[in-house]
């Protein structure tokens, strides 16, 4: 493969699609598939052949807004439609190239004009299936640049100079990473793409394998080069049944086009992907738990140093990112360093793409310039809270993160600024809570989550989140008093200062900004035994300890 | 040990006739009967057959040369692998973030209340498996249930419990 063939690819497939009045675009994300848009599909395609029409209908891959689901773009008028049944295929057929159907049609300009899709931006557009619908967006070209025209040196120094950093949660700057494994010695080198996105709220990785899988292979051959590694390996979580479905596919159509496997662009470069499957243990997110999943065994996390980066996949030097991370590479190689860095913020630059769920109205997958607002991703993009309900928190970050109030919401985005408030960026969730939430019983939940997925090798960690869930239980059942609460302080910092790795040392995040932002609802709980949400039923409880006696 | 030629490997003989041994044999020699296939071919067990029972473990195992103690503690450390067949329906409600806060609490107490089981369990008909799962990623959808495997959006109680009446009568 060489930059003219991928030109010829590229072309044969305009002249394809231009011999097509109109592409109508069928979501078959997760989301959208779980309502049956497969069938609309195929409604769509019957409607085409019997209406006459001149029109391509398509599968692709996440639109964003699944809430809406299922949704059909037709291009080139670029009319979305939301909700659509198969019963309504072939009104929408024949008011192709006249007007569109009003009352099914879904407008959100505010939704969407306010994103930047860098890493989703084939998702939507392209049969993810399809080799060539992604070489006929560039695909693949920075690759076969980078293998053909550039040093591995140059291509570090462009990841560094766009100042990426890990989208996988931490936020270690990408080049630095990949400038580590490639000075580390010896012959063998692996390359991991860590799609275990075990964060309860996240699915940017899913969406991201499911719409668009070609690009995250591309990027981890880039910097399979980059760093001289010749063998990758992608985990991804076993739950994602389609993600795993279309990664096998894309392997054996990028094999089979020479862009995977032995001297790739006819240079001395061999690079090949396995898949691997998680099997439900949020700890395996850790890296080198992650490894040694891969390595077959219990997913325990090692104390770092030696990093994955000198010692990692089977003692060897391994690259470890996040999907969304390689994701990003390719439209840095292509574009350039200056591109990237242009966007964003100071020390945080590109875009992030959040998974915004929970109490809003546009809920969906959005993809934002770092350094914007929350409250112009909350109000503007996601459309506010619905309902009349009040917002109080948008919780960021998973089990490891914590909860911003509303006085918080003019907070721009980025990686420090997050942290700054207790918070962190993590995977991307944005979960978006109103007056109906408890928070006291919110950061029980996530506290519950981490005591249940603690691989129980450190006791701070083991023993720590079984206490603090104890604590948080007698809480929120009304049993709390003072005492139980300073204690849950002093053990929230016990264990942050003393757990091995990740997962235990941001346990207690959860508890610690709720407690920051929200102690008076601990306070209803302990002093008044009240829940002012209404969430936690105290009265059952307090019934339920009456002497069987006195009832009688 | 020293100097003698080291036998080739022979992995032990299928359980029995049953043809999925042979796709979990399949899976182990795909992947040269390495240790590290292990994860993997438990996989491949637990989607032929539902679950992981004893025989299984032991011959995965000694086909993989991995300590039995270490196989048992792989299967028993990760969610996702079974000890215990499952029920003829399984129905999985999702307990991630999104679903939590939309509810999705309620409706496990609801369908705990309806099977007579907590979660994890199979009822005693051996029809109905009532499971939890932490976040399937539609949290677009939220709440989210899996009936089968297939998933369903914006649940609501109602529909929830009508597909467990149908399921129960079947």
């Amino acid at each position: 493969m060489n930059i003219e063939e991928l030109e010829q690819i590229k072309e044969s497939v305009r002249l394809q699609n231009a011999k097509f009045d109109h592409e109508i675009n069928v979501c078959m994300g997760t989301g959208c598939l779980s309502q049956h848009s497969d069938q609309l599909k195929d409604a769509l395609g019957k409607a085409v052949e019997t209406g006459g029409k001149n029109a391509l209908v398509r599968r692709t891959g996440c639109m964003g807004l699944c809430a809406a689901g299922p949704l059909v773009l037709i291009d080139p008028e670029e009319t979305l439609y939301s909700h659509m049944k198969a019963e309504h295929a072939e009104k929408i057929v024949s008011s192709l190239g006249g007007e569109p159907v009003k009352e099914l049609q879904c407008d959100l300009r505010e939704h969407f004009d306010q994103q930047v899709h860098v890493v989703l931006e084939n998702s939507g557009h392209i049969d993810p299936e399809k080799i060539d619908d992604y070489i006929a967006r560039d695909g693949y070209l920075a690759l076969v640049t980078a293998v053909t025209e550039m040093e591995p040196k140059d291509i570090i120094n462009e990841i560094t100079e766009s100042g990426l950093r890990g989208r996988g949660g931490g936020g270690y700057p990408t080049g630095l990473k990949w400038g580590t494994v490639a000075k580390a010695g010896g012959d063998i080198k692996y390359v991991i793409c860590n799609g275990d996105e075990g964060d309860p709220g996240a699915f940017m990785d899913r969406s991201v394998l499911e719409s668009d899988p070609q690009r995250v292979l591309e990027g981890m051959a880039i910097a399979a080069y980059a760093v001289g590694a010749s063998k990758g390996y992608i985990y991804v979580r076993a739950e994602y049944p389609l993600a795993v479905s279309r990664l096998t596919a894309c392997l054996r159509d990028a094999r089979r086009r020479g862009l995977l496997g032995s001297n790739i662009c006819n240079t001395p470069f061999n690079f090949d992907v396995e898949i691997r499957l998680g099997a439900g243990a949020f700890v395996c997110g850790e890296e080198t738990a992650l490894i040694a999943s891969i390595e077959g065994r219990r997913g325990t996390p090692k104390p770092r140093p030696p990093y994955p980066a000198v010692s990692g996949l089977w003692g060897k030097p391994t690259l470890i990112n996040n999907v969304e991370t390689f994701a990003n590479i390719a439209p840095i190689i292509r574009k350039g360093a200056k591109w990237f860095a242009g966007m964003g913020s100071a020390r945080s630059k590109g875009t992030k793409v959040f998974a915004l769920t929970g109490k809003i109205k546009n809920t969906g997958l959005v993809e934002v310039p770092m350094g914007i607002s929350l409250r112009q991703i909350i109000e503007g993009i996601g459309g506010g809270v619905p309902d009349g309900h009040k917002f109080k928190a948008v919780q960021t970050g998973g089990p490891s993160g914590g909860c911003i109030p509303e006085e918080l919401l003019d907070l721009n985005i980025s990686y420090d600024a997050l942290i700054g408030v207790g918070s962190m960026m993590g995977s991307g969730g944005m979960i978006v809570m109103d007056d109906t939430s408890c928070m006291v019983n919110v950061a029980r939940f996530f506290v519950e989550f981490c005591m249940t997925e603690s691989c129980g090798k450190c006791i701070p960690c083991r023993a720590g989140t079984a206490q603090m869930y104890t604590l948080l239980t007698r809480i929120c059942t009304g049993h709390g008093t003072m005492d139980d609460l300073h204690l849950l302080v002093e053990l929230c910092g016990t264990i942050k200062e003393t757990s091995l790795c990740g997962l235990g040392q941001t346990a207690p995040n959860p508890v610690l900004s709720t407690l920051r932002y929200f102690k008076h609802e601990y306070i209803d709980h302990i002093v008044h035994k009240r829940c002012p949400a209404g969430v936690c039923n105290m009265e059952a409880q307090k019934a339920a300890e009456v002497p069987e006696e006195v009832l009688a | 040990m020293s100097g003698g030629i080291v036998p080739a490997f022979i992995p032990p003989p299928l359980p029995s006739d049953d043809k999925r041994w042979k796709i979990v044999a399949g899976t182990m020699r795909k992947n040269g009967f390495a240790r590290h296939a292990l994860i993997e071919t438990l996989h491949t067990v637990q989607s032929s057959f539902g679950y992981l029972d004893d025989d299984a473990i032991r011959f995965v195992a000694r086909s993989l040369r991995v300590p039995l103690s270490q196989a048992y503690g792989v299967v028993t450390f990760y969610h996702f692998f079974s000890l215990k067949p499952p029920g003829k329906h399984t129905m999985t409600i999702c307990t991630g973030t999104a679903c939590y806060i939309k509810g999705t609490d309620k409706l496990l107490a609801a369908a705990e209340k309806r099977l007579g089981i907590p979660q994890g369990q199979t009822t005693r008909d051996g029809k109905i498996s009532l499971m939890t799962a932490r976040c399937v990623g539609a949290c677009g959808r939220a709440p989210v249930i899996l009936t089968d495997g297939e998933l369903q959006g914006q649940m609501t109680g109602e529909p929830m419990i009508e597909q467990l009446e149908r399921w129960a009568v079947e």
